[in-house]
């Protein structure tokens, strides 16, 4: 990023330097704020979603559990306390990494009001990723602590105490979270295209919540479809962020994920940062 | 005054052969070519004030999302505000301001005032110029009212007067309005050409507006480009426009008793008598007579109990250059 230089490109109304990092994080950081409130004013869908999650959470619990009795007392390295964990941390995550594929910005680019999002001296790429991460991230207050306390208190769900540990498992969820935005804007963006993504967004949803560990954990896998999620950026979703939570992967095994997430985050960024140029060019506005 | 103007020259659009074709499907997988601009040329100068007007479908708004860097001319050039609108669309975004009447810029979810917020951070302005300039817009546009009501809960009118404040929040040198008063009420429409008028005389903004409504024309334009079917049909003053196709504003009273047809008002034709001659409609040319000049007249003959002026509208005008074979 390049600081833009000289008066004739800074008009007196314009005087924090425009290209410095500075200036950019105040922008997003503006957007993820907005974005932030934007959640903050459906509270009652909120906690809709929060009844939605702990039911499905009971389930959950009740099915994995079965299963790892069953298997008597162990599944794929996976025992009563750490499928609980398992189960209640991805129901926790759900509401705040999109699994669904749905975004403002694919309903703006059919309806035409991404007209208004090209009017702005803005990356579309970033400052939708930006106001969608904050969005996001308020459900973890209404959807997202709940559960994990709830999973603590009545679900007898245990968690490291270890605040590195924990500190880790933090930074994990919000890559997860980002990533997650990262790739749906790759759903959107293939409507510069399609116009219509619909049928995009269902195969993004059966695919990423399945890979992504959301109805059984990844590791459980036969070994062919564990190494084709590995190839994926999905597990990175759930799995990751729940191993890492939980204390199933620790040490320099958790950096490791971690770093793989770091990886995927940069690689799906540079994926949509090329399909903005190449379909910005292809963009026909809808209606008036 | 305006910086960005200054640095482009005196030419805020600049346009030759500008041409968008589209594609759509027309029966089946069978797809037909429409052309929506036709080889477009037109220069705007900074600080003028134009009128682009026509019929639906004419080509208008394809024209200003071209100017506006957001979609991608099929042959010709374009420049506005100096600036290449596709490659240095975010730049140009600095300098540009566009009102959408059918679609909003604002944040719907959230209370008016935070939209400034967000669009001012958007723009780079600074804690001083943003307070200045958030302040200026919310008193010259009466916003303070509803500056914490969210965006989804404003009328029409507070709402088109918020979208007019967000595309000059970082003082554009250009400022498009795409159908800008498109349903607002009679005094909403009024405020809204007061403020643009005053903040051109403040500021020396450049403006852009395309409209159906002859009014916002007249009160505000001193230019007029009348484009149809994708071509430039006429350039010129909105005199010269109504002198060639006569368009003419009709008054239309009420009478408190019925009367015979009123014929040989100076300056004015009887169009027609309704409820027996309770209603009558007598259309006049502003360049000859004045409307208070019309009821004066007629006031001397009849009591009149109510009255109401029609505006010729951009259809109209438009059929009558082509019944006048004005091309």
């Amino acid at each position: 990023m390049r600081l833009s230089p000289g008066p004739q490109r800074r008009g007196p109304e314009q005087d924090l330097p425009r290209g410095a990092a500075s200036t950019w994080l105040r922008v997003h950081g503006r957007l993820l704020a907005s974005g932030f409130r934007r959640g903050a004013a459906y509270r009652g869908a909120a906690l809709g979603g929060l009844v939605a999650n702990v039911t499905f959470g009971f389930l959950k619990v009740s099915v994995l559990t079965a299963a790892v009795a069953a298997g008597g007392g162990e599944l794929g390295g996976y025992d009563e306390a750490a499928i609980i964990a398992y189960a209640w941390l991805s129901q926790a995550l759900l509401g705040s990494v999109n699994l669904f594929g749905r975004t403002d910005l694919a309903d703006r680019i059919k309806d035409g009001s991404v007209a208004v999002d090209l009017l702005r001296p803005l990356d579309v790429q970033t400052a939708t990723t930006a106001q969608e991460v904050g969005r996001a991230l308020f459900q973890l207050l209404p959807r997202g602590l709940p559960i994990i306390v709830l999973g603590v208190l009545v679900g007898g769900m245990r968690l490291p105490t270890d605040p590195a540990t924990l500190a880790l498992g933090l930074l994990s969820a919000l890559l997860a979270v980002l990533l997650s935005f990262l790739l749906v804007y790759l759903v959107a963006a293939t409507g510069f295209w399609t116009v219509e993504t619909r049928g995009v967004q269902v195969l993004y949803m059966i695919v990423s919540g399945f890979l992504a560990g959301l109805f059984v954990p990844v590791t459980l896998f036969p070994q062919w479809l564990y190494a084709l999620a590995l190839a994926t950026p999905f597990p990175s979703l759930l799995q990751v962020p729940i191993d890492v939570i939980s204390g199933r992967v620790d040490g320099a095994a958790a950096l490791g994920v971690v770093g793989v997430q770091v990886a995927w985050v940069a690689a799906v960024f540079a994926v949509g940062h090329l399909m903005t140029r190449a379909g910005r060019r292809r963009l026909e506005v809808q209606g008036g | 005054m305006t910086t960005a103007s200054s640095a482009s020259g005196t030419t805020a659009i600049e346009v030759a052969g500008l041409t968008r074709r589209f594609r759509v499907r027309s029966r089946g997988f069978a797809r037909k070519e429409v052309t929506a601009v036709d080889g477009l040329t037109l220069t705007v100068g900074a600080g003028e004030s134009v009128g682009y007007i026509g019929a639906n479908g004419a080509g208008k708004s394809t024209t200003i999302k071209m100017l506006a860097g957001i979609l991608v001319p099929s042959a010709g050039t374009v420049r506005t505000c100096g600036l290449e609108p596709v490659r240095q669309r975010r730049e140009l975004a600095r300098r540009l301001g566009v009102v959408f009447g059918q679609r909003s810029q604002l944040w719907w979810d959230l209370p008016l005032a935070e939209s400034y917020r967000i669009l001012a951070a958007v723009h780079s302005l600074s804690p001083q110029r943003e307070r200045e300039r958030t302040a200026e817009l919310v008193e010259r546009l009466e916003l303070g009212e509803f500056l914490a009501t969210p965006v989804r809960q404003l009328s029409l009118g507070q709402r088109m007067r918020g979208e007019v404040a967000a595309a000059l929040l970082h003082s554009p040198a250009l400022l498009v309005l795409d159908e800008p008063t498109i349903g607002l009420d009679v005094l909403s429409k009024q405020r809204l050409r007061e403020f643009l008028l005053a903040e051109r005389a403040a500021h020396g903004t450049t403006l852009l507006l395309t409209t159906h409504d002859m009014g916002d024309v007249s009160r505000l334009c001193e230019r007029v480009l009348l484009v149809d079917r994708g071509r430039l049909a006429y350039d010129g003053s909105l005199a010269g426009l109504s002198k060639t196709v006569g368009a003419r504003r009709v008054l239309v009273v009420d009478l408190a008793a019925p009367a015979p047809d009123l014929l040989g008002v100076p300056h004015a034709e009887h169009l027609g008598s309704e409820g027996g001659g309770l209603r009558q409609r007598l259309a006049f040319d502003d360049a000859a007579t004045t409307a208070a000049a019309v009821l004066s007249a007629v006031s001397e003959r009849v009591e009149v109990r109510d009255l109401s002026v029609e505006e010729p509208d951009v259809e109209d005008v438009v059929r009558r250059i082509y019944a006048a074979g004005g091309r």
